[in-house]
């Protein structure tokens, strides 16, 4: 047993290191530090170009596809680094989730148009699941596709889609069949957002930004052969996605990335004429937090050390989701605390409040969402109690 | 990184499980409780001869030096088995101090008996009040022309009755931490024999003028080391918690599918199935914190080695107060009897939090360094 990098580990995060430091453009970081999302649509695709012209566009892809052959705990380390850098996140929509669908189950033609322009940022991927009937229930989902000669014709609604205002493509679950179990009619699409009938409707959120929007489909003509694998299979497709690409899935970079925020907010702030730190109750507060997230950060390491030994990513990514998504939103709870009522201010035109301000109390708001997206953690509590507990 | 067990490690945990599940059963463990004694000497013996008290000896001292990795699987599955024999205060706390404190000719006279079983010795360094602050020791031992004279109370030390050899730490007049090899019999000893809550055995210590030789202090001024014997004290103490929360969560689990109620199991009952599935959680989260104490074991920065271990106390300590009273809960009314190890796990795991140091205290001890940072 050996909790530390090895030689070899540590080599290469200082290779990630100095890349972040040589080739992350300043602007980009410091917009990713302050939280301001204002130039994402040009952000995350300037620095997807940068990552790409470096060969680690994609680190999780096999090397046939253009990936880099790192291993999980190399993932790991280059997700970590990342995020402590203030690197934006990759859009996961694309490297992460459609691509690996396209690999393991697209056909040549799929793989070789999409999966070149996913590594160089040409196409913007968004994701169309989630319907106002059907969340947690995904299966239920009613949006249908019927087929008209070499084309299928989708009528339905989106909900929750993320950035999708951005997106070149989308790719959808749609409803193939209606006879049978719910899950057995259900088709994997990617659908061009140019296509006439789509309209995209914003969905302000409780922070004032537009991050999700409603998406409509009306008529809209798909042709059959952007239909990946075979019909009413999608739900399998849909499987695997979820279970793919779970090593990030605790958030460990990002979250130490606002514990250090955190602790230097509280470094700095003071209350009753001292630093917020030399309070007691509040350090103690950190202390707990602080303490959770490296039980996790070992817990993380764990479940890729057993991934490795070639035990199949299992259930356990549920025990991350939850207590990653736990553990960043009281780091984002703690950090509005610390701004005590200047933590109020949500808007301040002509005059600079400082550069914690108003963003801690927008990213608490807006954080509140990971404990409700990509499986509720009381769906991820099911499948702990039903696949591991066994109960 | 590397998360496996070697096969010498895994030789010691299997060695160590496979004789509790023969010898130390639910019954027979009952009746070592119920007993005069409180424990078995013959299973100390075996123990002994299975060579599971010379696993933190060095070679060099006819040991098996398994390391904190071996300590660590060792008293898992000592914890499992909710032994009432002193392993953790004599083959761990114990012969740690007297390995990395004491001199040669005192490790040759004292470690050989102590790896067979034949002796028991035990650290009596909490005092009333004291906490585990160093500073604050108010037993004292004062020079004269022989060599000490000790004085002072030494708190709830577990395994005092059965020990033969009291290590006990002392503020000596010249301003030195010492360390002190008394005899149990010697004279000016008040033993106050006390049975704790999770059903172990152990006494309150009055010295009282104690006459010792010089040669019965170990080391110099012992500050520095007694803090690392402590520290592993604590990170073993962990394990065997650990090896505790593995028992109680599965039995809890266990009885979920087996007791029905309505018709069904109640395990079946989606409220019941989160209240495990956070219990699972907590016990996973116990788990890295173990390794994490098991590794900052041989830390030599005294700062970040206390740090990390305080901080897995604290979270171990979370965890056990957690799953222990969910664990009563979720057995309802048969959790509250004798009859069942929920209850006795249950007790053992309120003994780890206020033992070597309360949850709160580490939780302290670690929110000091960060403000300190």
């Amino acid at each position: 047993m050996d909790l530390a990098f090895d030689a070899e580990e540590q080599a290469f995060r200082d290779e990630v290191r100095a890349f972040l430091r040589d080739k992350l453009p300043d602007d980009i970081r410091r917009r990713v530090h302050l939280g301001d999302g204002s130039t994402i649509d040009t952000d995350i695709p300037r620095w997807q170009k940068i990552l790409n012209a470096h060969g680690w566009g994609a680190p999780a892809w096999p090397v046939e596809f253009g990936g880099t052959g790192w291993s999980k705990t190399q993932q790991f380390i280059f997700d970590t680094e990342c995020a402590l850098a203030d690197a934006p996140p990759q859009l996961a929509f694309g490297v992460k989730m459609v691509a690996p669908v396209l690999m393991r189950f697209g056909s040549p033609a799929q793989q070789q148009h999409f999966l070149p322009r996913i590594l160089a940022a040409d196409d913007w991927w968004c994701q169309g699941y989630s319907e106002p009937g059907s969340g947690s229930d995904l299966a239920s989902l009613k949006t249908r596709a019927e087929l008209d000669g070499d084309h299928y014709v989708v009528n339905g609604q989106k909900v929750w889609n993320t950035l999708g205002q951005f997106a070149d493509w989308i790719f959808c679950l749609v409803r193939t069949d209606s006879s049978g179990k719910p899950q057995r009619g259900i088709s994997f699409l990617l659908i061009d957002m140019k296509t006439p009938g789509i309209s995209v409707r914003p969905t302000r959120l409780l922070d004032g930004t537009h991050e999700v929007n409603e998406i409509w489909f009306d008529n809209v003509r798909v042709p059959v052969g952007n239909r990946v694998g075979d019909e009413n299979a999608g739900w399998t497709y849909a499987k695997y996605l979820l279970g793919h690409e779970r090593t990030n899935i605790a958030g460990i970079g990002a979250s130490q990335r606002e514990l250090r925020r955190l602790k230097q907010m509280a470094r700095t702030l003071e209350r009753n004429e001292r630093p917020l730190i030399e309070d007691a109750v509040f350090a103690t507060r950190i202390a707990q937090v602080e303490l959770e997230l490296k039980a996790l950060e070992i817990t993380t390491l764990r479940v890729i050390f057993a991934e490795a030994q070639n035990h199949a990513p299992g259930p356990e990514a549920s025990i991350l989701k939850i207590r990653g998504t736990e553990i960043m939103q009281r780091i984002t709870e703690l950090q509005v605390e610390a701004l005590g009522a200047r933590g109020l201010i949500a808007e301040s035109p002509g005059h600079d409040p400082g550069e914690e301000i108003p963003r801690a109390t927008e990213t608490y708001l807006n954080q509140r969402k990971l404990t409700i997206f990509g499986g509720s953690n009381e769906i991820q509590r099911n499948i702990i109690a039903q696949m591991i507990l066994q109960l | 990184m590397d998360f496996s067990f070697n096969d010498e490690q895994q030789m010691l945990l299997d060695t160590t499980q496979r004789f509790l599940a023969s010898e130390y059963g639910f019954d027979q463990r009952r009746k070592l409780l119920e007993s005069d004694e409180g424990w078995s000497r013959g299973v100390w013996k075996q123990l002994g001869e299975l060579g599971l008290l010379a696993i933190d000896i060095p070679e060099a001292d006819g040991g098996i030096a398994a390391g904190p990795v071996g300590v660590m699987l060792v008293a898992q599955a000592v914890g499992h088995g909710l032994l009432l024999e002193p392993f953790l205060s004599s083959a761990i706390v114990a012969t740690r101090a007297i390995v990395q404190i004491a001199s040669d000719a005192q490790c040759a006279r004292w470690l050989p008996a102590l790896a067979s079983g034949e002796r028991i010795a035990v650290l009596a360094h909490d005092e009333a009040g004291a906490g585990i602050d160093f500073t604050r020791i108010g037993t004292r031992a004062t020079r004269d022309a022989q060599g000490f004279s000790l004085s002072g109370s030494k708190s709830v030390v577990y395994h005092a009755p059965m020990a033969d050899l009291y290590l006990v730490s002392a503020r000596v007049d010249d301003g030195s931490l010492g360390l002190f090899a008394v005899a149990a019999d010697a004279a000016g000893i008040t033993r106050h024999a006390l049975r704790t809550v999770d059903g172990q055995r152990a006494a309150d210590l009055d010295f009282d003028k104690v006459r010792l030789d010089a040669d019965a202090r170990l080391g110099a001024d012992v500050g520095d080391a007694l803090a690392s014997v402590i520290d592993c004290a604590i990170a073993a103490l962990c394990a065997e918690t650990f090896g505790v929360l593995d028992r109680i969560l599965k039995a809890t689990i266990e009885y979920s599918r087996a007791r029905k109620q309505f018709g069904t199991p109640i395990g079946s009952f989606q409220a019941l199935q989160h209240r495990m599935a956070d219990m699972l959680i907590q016990f996973e989260q116990a788990r890295s914190m173990m390794y994490l104490a098991t590794e900052r074991c041989s830390d030599t920065d005294a700062g970040a080695r206390r740090a990390s271990i305080s901080g897995a106390k604290a979270l171990i300590g979370q965890a056990a107060r957690f799953i222990g009273q969910q664990a009563v809960q979720l057995h309802g009314g048969m959790g509250m009897t004798d009859e069942l190890d929920v209850s006795h796990c249950f007790k053992r795991l309120l003994a780890f939090e206020l033992r070597m140091g309360t949850t709160d205290e580490h939780l302290e001890i670690y929110r000091r360094g960060l403000q300190a940072e």
